[in-house]
């Protein structure tokens, strides 16, 4: 676990991809993990743009005349250290969590953000599926307030039903608060 | 509580046959949506075959045509499937919209939260027929949902609809008593139709007059100026034109003598002195001549200008915020500004000024007539996080200590601009001293405070100001860290304000944790379609 201090980890030992504990806590509750599957969802975007950059730095090391590998090994370090240790980091930071009447979200790994909206102050909320979300099963939540700052607060890689779930339980509490 | 609760609560029939399923908006709008995509494809067309037969080569017009076709179909097909894959459902207690063709979009507005519908037509959907749907909530414009394009009858059904649904929803929302305004706005007398709570006098007016001083003319000759330079050909930012002048050929001003020079220097600056507080007087007195402020039935209402008279009234529980800032100046004479944040617009800016130029003492009315308790030293005010204040002087330091720095190994290069001037470097290091000083004082001057009901903020050094929320009032919290809060313990704390913002800088996070908390109670006791109605 290397969430950084500060966030202390649910269990000590937790240092593995596949048993990372599902929950892990701070001062102001336990957050739940976002779907496994996001995780994958971020590896697949950042190789994406990594393979792009990779087969620049091949023609550029190709063209340019330098020894070979000057440009592509270092690109390819970079690379796999953005596909597979970034979004296993950024996977590890980021958490939610659900109560009676408020959603709370956490991300960041250098700049932390941990962002807390009262379901009584929510105006609308929106599902959204990006294509790669749709492969993984995947879903954002965003929740739009009144607020000028942090009017629209998302919450991506949750599971698709998981996002349902919330928006209607968000809607039940609306309409049980205002009856 | 998943997929398939959602699914049944779409089948289930609310009554007319139209309603609780999934409908697509009238098939006409795939004509309005492609034509305002198609001006666009045109021009770059017309370069392509700008280009193509410019080479006097006609034969190729087969492949404009056809690079023409293909992109029109495009553009129809994306039309096309936009529309097929928009559906909006007026469910029972919400209206969603599904919407992307490959990124899909669902969106939900709870039938408690929607505010008006509005009905809007531009040209072409009117010729058409169609008419645009529009739902306004409390969010931003951007965010606000609305159905494009739907047929006029069902448009104005749909409206009806959801204005009945809303009202159904809502009766029972409205309590006997705003809980909002409740326990303050009790103590207020009901009798009191008309209570003036702020005026200004034309002397009040001309002594605020004379603290607006501004230069801001010479920003306007300036650009007068520069319009002299190109239409008349005199070239004011030349230097040579000036120092022609003052010395030139006949050379009057250097003949004028030491003593002379330095009256003429003194003449002017008064001059720049006069015409400022003559600019500034002017200003004030157009803007806020007969300033008056009362608080009436309907919220408060404030009049003022001379030649543009305005007349604004505002809500009493609209206002989200009160916000009490001054001057350099006038702070040393206890002159100070008052504004309200609310959710509607003043003149562009986002608080209404309710009391420009006041003493302190003039304020607690007025506050209290919004519902709000002025802030005093009897509460228990926290200061901003030690780190914070370290972090920030060492931050500043550092990065004019670097602007020195590069400054030294200019000037003791062979530079022309630099190359010698050494003491130039002195220039960076004071600045740097008086901003590592201000950090200090500016800790020392920012705090915050909690009471029962608000959260107080205050921060500035030289003109300080202060802000006071409800704390129901806010709309969400978050704390924020950088790497180095993170290393230091220290938080920035960003509440949700309508209207405005709300920032708590530098605290601990312990602190930032418990005002959240606080906030977060506050909230959780009223909902927000009690707050503004």
């Amino acid at each position: 676990m290397d969430a950084p201090d500060g966030e202390p980890a649910a269990t000590p030992n937790a240092q593995g991809v596949g048993d990372m504990p599902e929950t892990f806590a701070d001062e102001d509750g336990t957050l739940t993990r976002l779907h496994p599957n996001h995780r994958k969802h971020m590896r697949l975007e950042a190789g994406i743009a990594a393979l792009v950059v990779c087969i620049a730095a091949f023609i550029a090391n190709v063209i340019l005349p330098i020894p070979p590998g000057v440009i592509v090994l270092p690109v390819i370090l970079l690379a796999i250290l953005l596909v597979w240790r970034m979004p296993h980091r950024r996977f590890s930071a980021r958490g939610y969590s659900m109560d009676d009447n408020r959603l709370r979200a956490v991300r960041g790994i250098w700049f932390r953000s941990d962002t807390v909206v009262p379901f009584g102050r929510v105006q609308h909320i929106d599902v959204d599926r990006g294509p790669l979300e749709r492969y993984f099963g995947l879903a954002t939540i965003t929740l739009h307030t009144a607020g000028t700052h942090n009017a629209s607060v998302k919450l991506p890689g949750l599971a698709h039903d998981r996002a349902l779930a919330i928006r209607e339980e968000i809607r039940a509490h609306i309409k049980r608060e205002t009856l | 509580m998943t997929g398939t609760a959602v699914i049944a609560d779409r089948h289930h029939d609310v009554g007319a046959a139209a309603e609780g399923a999934p409908q697509r908006t009238d098939p006409l709008t795939f004509l309005v949506k492609a034509a305002a995509v198609v001006p666009q494809l045109l021009i770059p067309l017309g370069f392509v075959s700008y280009g193509v037969f410019d080479d006097g080569l006609p034969s190729e017009m087969i492949y404009v045509a056809l690079l023409a076709f293909m992109a029109l179909s495009l553009i129809l097909l994306n039309a096309w499937l936009g529309w097929r894959r928009f559906t909006y459902t007026v469910g029972t207690s919400d209206i969603r919209v599904d919407s992307g063709i490959l990124s899909r979009t669902a969106r939900s507005v709870p039938y408690e939260r929607i505010q008006d519908v509005s009905l809007e037509q531009k040209l072409l959907p009117r010729l058409l027929g169609l008419v645009a749907v529009k739902f306004e909530t409390g969010a931003g414009g951007k965010d606000e949902l609305s159905l494009t394009y739907l047929s006029e009858e069902r448009g104005e059904a749909l409206r009806e609809l959801v204005r009945e649904r809303r009202d159904d929803h809502s009766d029972a929302a409205i309590l006997p008593g705003d809980i909002v305004e409740g326990e303050r706005a009790r103590a207020e007398p009901a009798t009191a139709q008309s209570e003036t709570l702020f005026t200004m006098g034309p002397r009040r007016l001309v002594t605020f007059g004379l603290f607006e001083f501004s230069l801001a003319i010479f920003a306007v000759l300036g650009g007068l100026a520069q319009y002299a330079d190109t239409v008349i050909g005199i070239e004011v930012w030349d230097p040579d034109l000036w120092s022609g002048w003052l010395s030139g050929p006949s050379g009057w001003f250097a003949a004028l003598g030491m003593a002379a020079q330095v009256f003429s220097a003194i003449a002017g600056l008064v001059v720049l002195a006069l015409i400022g507080l003559a600019t500034g007087l002017i200003r004030t007195i157009l803007r806020d001549w007969e300033f008056r402020l009362e608080k009436t039935a309907k919220g408060f209402r404030r009049r003022r200008g001379l030649l543009t008279r305005t007349d604004v009234v505002m809500p009493a529980h609209r206002v989200q915020a009160v916000k009490t800032a001054t001057g350099l100046v006038r702070r040393r004479f206890g002159w100070h500004r008052l504004s309200f944040v609310s959710l509607a617009q003043d003149s562009g800016s986002a608080s209404h000024v309710v009391a420009p130029f006041a003493q302190e003492e003039e304020f607690a009315p007025i506050i209290r007539a919004a519902g709000f308790i002025p802030a005093s030293e009897a509460l228990d005010w926290r200061r901003r996080s030690v780190n914070h204040r370290t972090i920030s002087m060492v931050g500043d330091g550092i990065a004019l200590a670097l602007v020195a720095i590069a400054l030294l190994v200019l000037t003791s290069s062979d530079s022309d601009a630099f190359g010698g001037r050494s003491y130039l470097v002195f220039l960076p290091l004071a600045l740097g001293a008086f901003l590592v000083v201000r950090q200090f004082y500016l800790w020392r001057f920012s705090r915050n405070a909690l009471d029962a009901d608000q959260i107080y903020r205050r921060e500035g050094w030289f003109a300080p100001s202060t802000l006071v929320a409800n704390r129901m009032k806010l709309q969400s919290a978050e704390i924020r860290q950088g790497p180095l809060a993170r290393m230091l313990g220290y938080a920035d704390l960003h509440l949700g304000l309508a209207g405005g913002t709300y920032r708590i800088e530098g605290v601990s996070l312990r602190r930032a944790r418990a005002l959240r908390r606080a906030v977060l109670a506050s909230i959780a006791r009223t909902d927000f379609s009690r707050l503004n109605r």
